[in-house]
């Protein structure tokens, strides 16, 4: 082999590769991004029931029921509500009147069904999306963070503890 | 007065980068001696500074000086000493300084042994190291100086954050620091290459080691926080492909591939280019990550937007450095010489398909973090990239890879013979089907992916065996002559064979962690029983506990399997009063390599808990494997070979882990 067959081997294997992953990136792009929706862009859209995707809003106070590890709770985002059920465990900063953002999607019901709860929030208790979400809505107060960091020990499914 | 200190101790370093970020340069241009000599004493000096620096705010934070904004939100006088200490870096602007102060590290150590190297080389390397300094010692001057007072001191501090409290803080973020900022050597040494123009087969056994080194605390740091992360979310999970920790991957995928290039420039002279721009990639995806963390994009765009100083100020340096370094090498890249030729079919050959599936998986990783963001910037629209996108993207390219390991080792150099190759692995290969067999047989059916995943895994890892016996001839030879054989075999064979069997581990672990766990959530009442993969757990009771800074409550969880007692596991949930924050304290129980997970939920009204419970299997290869490949890499560090090019760095090297 010369030299510039040798490097065209390398060159072509390159492509081969690049070209494999870049499909694979456009296939999965496709297919396996998830959207973020507030309740009253989950009604304006239409979302069909049974595709995936992450609401986020306030957990609505006065509607979270507990029963063991099944639990129910509305979010909201001062414009529209979204029945959520959760069977599983909440995380630790979970609190009624706080931001929350769920994964999983809409049953036939209409009711959102999440089966992964997120639990990354910084010590504002106010997940980003939401947040934003919010303020693009104009339901958003400066001093919300502050407010809401006062009000940790809003109603949660703890009992004691 | 230890705060301002502290403060002036930075400010000095600061001096001392920047004269030596010009002077050594301007010797190397003159040929004066005495001016490149200025490197050494500065860059030891700058040591000493961002060390007493550091100690400083260590002093601050351990003696509870509330009168120091940074010890005020990250601290409480009731924290135990090792949070107090480990505090100093859970926060941005603690981390920063330990950030640079292992950046100030390595440039001592470089000045301390690199005795060996070429004058001018020492001075460029070094010069360069000093504008990485310089960058981020202003950046912590303007931007996030820990030493700030407040006017009215307060007498309580608002505490650690909870999840931090942890040993995990102790260990992960000096290490992911060491791998990080250990690759800036690296790029150092390809910058001076590129001003000087020259770069030879020296200089990439020069480069090798702290490669080596950064990578090693790369690995470690990364499978620790992936630990840490397991037991302290209280989620069981491991990995959740989360931009932090893409922010850890990347660097890592990219040098590992630098290792592997490094390796055919040391040995063969060639890949001289692309060997160059791995290590300023590598250094610009740690720099990368930098961003990604500690300018807050992440957290809060609303945070990067209203306090845009620091983001802005990072990306500046990101820019900087990334558009700088790249356009040196544009410019400079071709002037370097051509190197050794080889077939398609070698050694090369398969350290290039490495470099070409690491890199390419390192991009669609890059993909996937920086996508969103951009998304989002450009159009508004939130979209979120999980781990569905990163296992159609990131498997399918590490598959063929992991296929290739084991023909790698056993190729020569120059012209290779892979159905030699394939003959010399036959038996691996058969280990390979038989423990697809097994796998299948023992899951009765189930997902056909599992059993096909071990048994690639088994291959890796039997390969690595087979290249063993292969070079001591342990089947054609007396035991005694096969024995002498392995003594004397190089320690970067052994460690080759150790790092490579490391990724078959730590692939047996996650294939049989996500495909067999089982799980339990559900409500628990004392004395109620729960089975689990064959063990029994009762629950005992709940009972109240007072931390030195928390409250906590226990659950006590008697384990048994066939009816004998083996341990009693108590999960707790912790209250910290300061912040008002609890955290999940999980507790493990370790059979073997599988483990047993109780993570409590919340009380209910009528006195049960909510539990969930995991039983993993083989969990605890996916880190053993990790910690194989760093003991690969140690082996490989402690090679004579890599000293013969390079006797002092190397000896420093192995300095350092002694002083471990």
């Amino acid at each position: 082999m010369t030299r510039k067959q040798r490097r065209l081997t390398l060159i072509g294997s390159a492509l081969a590769v690049l070209g494999f992953a870049a499909g694979l990136v456009l296939y999965a792009l496709s297919g396996s991004i998830v959207f973020f929706s507030t309740p009253t862009m989950a009604a304006e859209q239409h979302i069909a029931p049974g595709k995936r995707f992450r609401l986020g809003g306030l957990v609505q106070p006065g509607t979270l029921v507990c029963g063991g590890s099944q639990v129910s709770f509305e979010v909201a985002d001062g414009g529209a509500k979204l029945p959520v059920t959760y069977k599983g465990i909440l995380p630790d900063l979970f609190r009624e009147g706080q931001g929350v953002v769920a994964e999983g999607a809409l049953d036939a019901t209409g009711t959102f069904r999440a089966d992964t709860v997120l639990a990354k929030h910084d010590e504002n208790y106010m997940p980003k999306d939401v947040a934003d979400a919010l303020k693009k809505q104009g339901h958003w107060k400066d001093d919300y963070d502050k407010k809401l960091a006062e009000n940790v020990k809003g109603a949660s499914c703890a009992h004691g503890g | 007065m230890i705060a301002e200190a502290g403060h002036y101790a930075l400010v000095l370093a600061l001096g001392l980068a920047l004269i030596q970020s010009f002077v050594p340069i301007l010797g190397a241009r003159w040929g004066d001696a005495a001016l490149m000599n200025v490197a050494r004493s500065t860059a030891l000096a700058q040591l000493l500074f961002v060390a007493s620096s550091f100690a400083a705010l260590v002093i601050l934070h351990v003696t509870s000086d509330f009168s120091v904004v940074n010890v005020y939100e990250n601290s409480h006088s009731l924290k135990p000493l090792i949070y107090k200490i480990t505090g100093v870096w859970g926060n941005h602007e603690g981390s920063m300084l330990l950030w640079v102060l292992i950046l100030a590290l390595f440039g001592g150590l470089v000045a301390a042994f690199g005795n060996n190297l070429p004058l001018r080389l020492r001075a460029h390397v070094l010069s360069v190291q000093a504008w990485i300094a310089g960058a981020f010692y202003l950046f912590i001057l303007i931007t996030s100086n820990p030493f700030l007072r407040i006017a009215n001191p307060p007498i309580e501090g608002r505490d650690l954050n909870p999840v931090l409290q942890d040993v995990g803080l102790a260990v992960h973020p000096p290490m992911l620091y060491l791998g990080y900022v250990g690759f800036s050597i690296s790029f150092s040494f390809a910058i001076a290459a590129l001003l000087e123009g020259r770069i030879d087969a020296a200089w990439a056994r020069w480069v090798r080691p702290w490669t080596l080194m950064a990578w090693i605390f790369l690995t470690l740091g990364i499978a620790m926080g992936s630990y840490w992360a397991y037991y302290e979310l209280g989620w069981g999970g491991w990995w959740f492909w989360d931009p932090v920790e893409n922010a850890s991957l990347m660097p890592w995928l990219a040098g590992t591939a630098l290792l592997h290039s490094a390796l055919v420039m040391e040995k063969r002279n060639a890949l001289k280019v692309w060997t160059i721009l791995l290590s300023i990639l590598t250094f610009s995806l740690s720099l990368l990550g930098t961003f990604l963390v500690r300018s807050g994009v992440l957290t809060s765009v609303h945070a990067f937007a209203t306090d845009p100083r620091r983001g802005v100020f990072i990306l500046l340096i990101l820019c900087v450095f990334i558009g700088g370094s790249l356009s040196l090498f544009a410019s400079r890249a071709s002037s370097l010489k051509q190197g050794g030729l080889f077939a398609p079919i070698s050694r090369e050959g398969a350290l290039v398909l490495n470099n070409l599936f690491l890199t390419t998986a390192c991009a669609t990783v890059f993909i996937g973090t920086l996508y969103p963001l951009a998304l989002e910037v450009l159009t508004g629209d939130k979209i979120s990239v999980g781990a569905p996108f990163f296992n159609l993207t990131f498997a399918p390219l590490f598959v063929p890879l992991m296929v290739a390991i084991p023909f790698g080792p056993m190729l020569p150099w120059k012209r290779g013979d892979l159905l030699g190759a394939a003959q010399r692995l036959l038996a691996a290969g058969i280990a390979a089907l038989v423990a697809i067999a097994i796998a299948w047989a023992w899951a009765r059916g189930g997902s056909a992916l599992a059993p096909l995943a071990i048994g690639l895994a088994i291959f890796v890892i039997a390969g690595a065996i087979s290249d063993l016996v292969e070079r001591t001839g342990l089947l054609r030879n007396p035991l005694a002559i096969s024995f002498r054989r392995a003594r004397g075999l190089p320690r970067s064979t052994w460690g080759t064979a150790f790092a490579h069997a490391g990724i078959g581990v730590a692939l047996i672990g996650i294939v049989c962690e996500t495909t067999w766990n089982s799980e339990y959530i559900g409500t628990m009442k004392p004395n109620d029983v729960t089975k689990l993969a064959g063990y029994e757990l009762k629950l005992d009771g709940l009972s109240q506990r007072q931390g030195p800074n928390y409250r906590e409550m226990v659950a006590s969880f008697t384990v048994s399997l066939d009816g004998k007692k083996l341990s009693v596991m108590t999960p707790s949930k912790r209250n910290f009063t300061t912040r008002g924050a609890s955290t999940t304290e999980a507790a493990l129980l370790t059979r073997g390599v599988s483990q047993l997970y109780i993570s409590l939920g919340d009380v209910t009204a009528d006195g049960g808990i909510t539990a969930r419970i995991y039983h993993k299997p083989l969990v605890l290869l996916i880190w053993f494997g990790p910690v194989l490949m760093a003991f690969g890499g140690v082996l490989s560090l402690s090679d004579r070979r890599l000293r013969v090019g390079a006797p002092k760095p190397a000896r420093a090297l192995r300095g350092l882990q002694a002083a471990e």
